[in-house]
């Protein structure tokens, strides 16, 4: 009697009998986790200080690295409007970074098609930064010194932060292609 | 390892075309976001309804949570202070045990000194506050700082009224919306306040700092008369905040003024006051175009105050706004 194989009925993802993936899950859990992570500022901590690392942009780099084709290149916009009607921020400072990032991604994908661990921290701690640097600038809030020495933390905070979110988006695309659907 | 090579179309048309108007509809998001951007970077009030039924959706959850939020100073330890709560609430039960004793002499105490008031005659000015609500959150990723509080045109909150707590001033309310509503901290770098020393009257302005602590600006030049450990109070000029509320305590000296510590941080603080704007006309006038009052502002002003006037008001005196730029 010849063996099964394992993985012929189930696998990581559940049942393959007569379940398949459910679109909902497939195509929202990346979109409904960067609008819950722009939520932050209704998280009850009143910050003295940009202290908070950002993460809704966190989880949008995190998305697109580790899933390239899950995020259309235009989710900046919606996912950016989202980010800026309650980040403080003058709304269109997020859209306008979001789509860059992702534009800029793509192309960047274009050129170094490869992957790793260090390539992809690297390029999410230039991008984070940049994000940090340019948010300041469009903040429309008077500017000084003091206030780059302040970025440092917050950088630093998101910078060692990202590879958990990482962590976190994979854990959350297994939940995105579970089985969970019965086919009739 | 190599990505899948989903984006790399060959020669099918159709993922071609796919391709480019992936990139066609990104780059228009972009320049419409650099165009918003520029559009409330000129103008920050422009979007303000859109912001405030985002906050009036989302404020039920940040209430939620910010229940929770007593006695921490930042976000660590506002983040601790959820694991230390059981213990806490033991300490607090006891607490409250002595507090309700202190509240009962003070009661005793407060009936005593409205009957001394009386019998001297004083009038009091104290004016019921337009609404007590909680702050919810912050705008903690930002250079702003915003703060979201849990009251709104429904509790009949009104743009500029400052929002202050039993420690001293918090802020003043920016934008409102149906439940919630956006407050202007201090410690925002577009916030000015007129205070004056509570100990005589040296009067400066407190600038909001990007590290969470005022700069105060003395007005008059000369040398600086400030020490360390110095109460700065609301002065009352521009007519938005009541005079004598808290603000800051001198930490530092420098050339022209001082780096102050706020005395109402935010951070520890949970349930706030809404207190109406105190001279509503005089705030009225000097958000005037600075050519001096009209013949509509002066009949406007006198159809606000309470008692018709024998002579037109006074014009604006040249003393500073109360706040930013009114637009703001």
């Amino acid at each position: 009697m010849e063996k099964l194989n394992p993985t012929a009925r189930r696998d990581l993802f559940g049942s393959k009998i007569n379940r398949d993936h459910s679109s909902a899950l497939v195509y929202g859990v990346p979109w409904l986790s960067i609008i819950l992570a722009s939520l932050v500022p209704m998280w009850p901590v009143i910050a003295p200080a940009p202290v908070v690392p950002p993460l809704a942009f966190m989880f949008l780099l995190a998305w697109r690295l580790l899933r390239p084709g899950v995020l259309p290149l235009w989710a900046g916009f919606p996912l950016g409007l989202c980010d800026d009607l309650l980040s403080g921020q003058p709304l269109g400072s997020s859209i306008l970074l979001f789509s860059l990032t992702l534009i800029a991604l793509d192309l960047f994908e274009l050129r170094f098609p490869w992957r790793g661990f260090w390539q992809d921290w690297i390029v999410a701690a230039v991008l984070i930064m940049l994000f940090l640097l340019l948010s300041g600038v469009f903040s429309a809030a008077r500017l000084d010194l003091l206030h780059f020495w302040l970025l440092a933390p917050q950088a630093l905070l998101s910078l060692v932060l990202f590879p958990i979110i990482v962590g976190v988006v994979a854990i959350l695309d297994r939940l995105r292609l579970l089985r969970v659907r019965r086919i009739d | 390892m190599a990505p899948p090579a989903a984006q790399r179309s060959g020669t099918n048309r159709r993922a071609q075309f796919g391709v480019f108007a992936g990139y066609l509809l990104a780059s228009a998001g972009a320049a419409l976001g650099a165009l918003l951007l520029i559009v409330s970077l000129v103008r920050p009030e422009a979007f303000a309804g859109l912001r405030t039924m985002a906050s009036d959706v989302t404020a039920s959850v940040g209430e939620a949570g910010a229940a929770g939020r007593v006695g921490t100073s930042n976000f660590f330890d506002a983040i601790a202070g959820y694991y230390e709560a059981g213990s806490k609430n033991a300490q607090m039960k006891e607490e409250i045990a002595i507090a309700r004793v202190k509240l009962a002499e003070a009661r005793a105490l407060e009936q005593e000194n409205e009957q001394l008031k009386a019998v001297l005659g004083l009038a009091q000015d104290e004016r019921e506050p337009v609404a007590i609500a909680r702050l919810i959150g912050s705008t903690s990723v930002s250079a702003r700082r915003f703060a979201y509080l849990s009251a709104g045109r429904a509790d009949g909150v009104k743009v500029g009224m400052p929002v202050t707590s039993p420690m001293g001033l918090v802020g003043r309310v920016l934008e409102v919306g149906r439940t919630s509503s956006r407050v202007l901290l201090l410690t925002d770098s577009e916030s000015i306040v007129p205070v004056r020393r509570a100990t005589d009257n040296v009067v400066a302005f407190a600038e909001g700092r990007a590290d969470g602590s005022l700069r105060l600006r003395l007005i008059s030049l000369g040398i600086n008369p400030l020490e360390i450990g110095d109460v700065f109070v609301t002065s009352g000029a521009g007519g938005m905040f009541r005079p004598g509320v808290a603000v800051a305590m001198v930490t530092e000296l420098n050339d022209d003024g001082a780096i102050a510590r706020l005395l109402s941080n935010p951070a520890a603080t949970d349930v706030v006051l809404v207190e109406p704007v105190w001279q509503p006309e005089a705030v009225a006038m000097l958000e005037r175009p600075p050519s001096g009052p009209t013949e509509e502002g002066i009949e406007e002003v006198a159809a606000e105050l309470p008692d018709p006037p024998a002579s037109p008001p006074l014009p604006p005196s040249p003393s500073p706004t109360g706040s930013a730029a009114p637009d703001e």
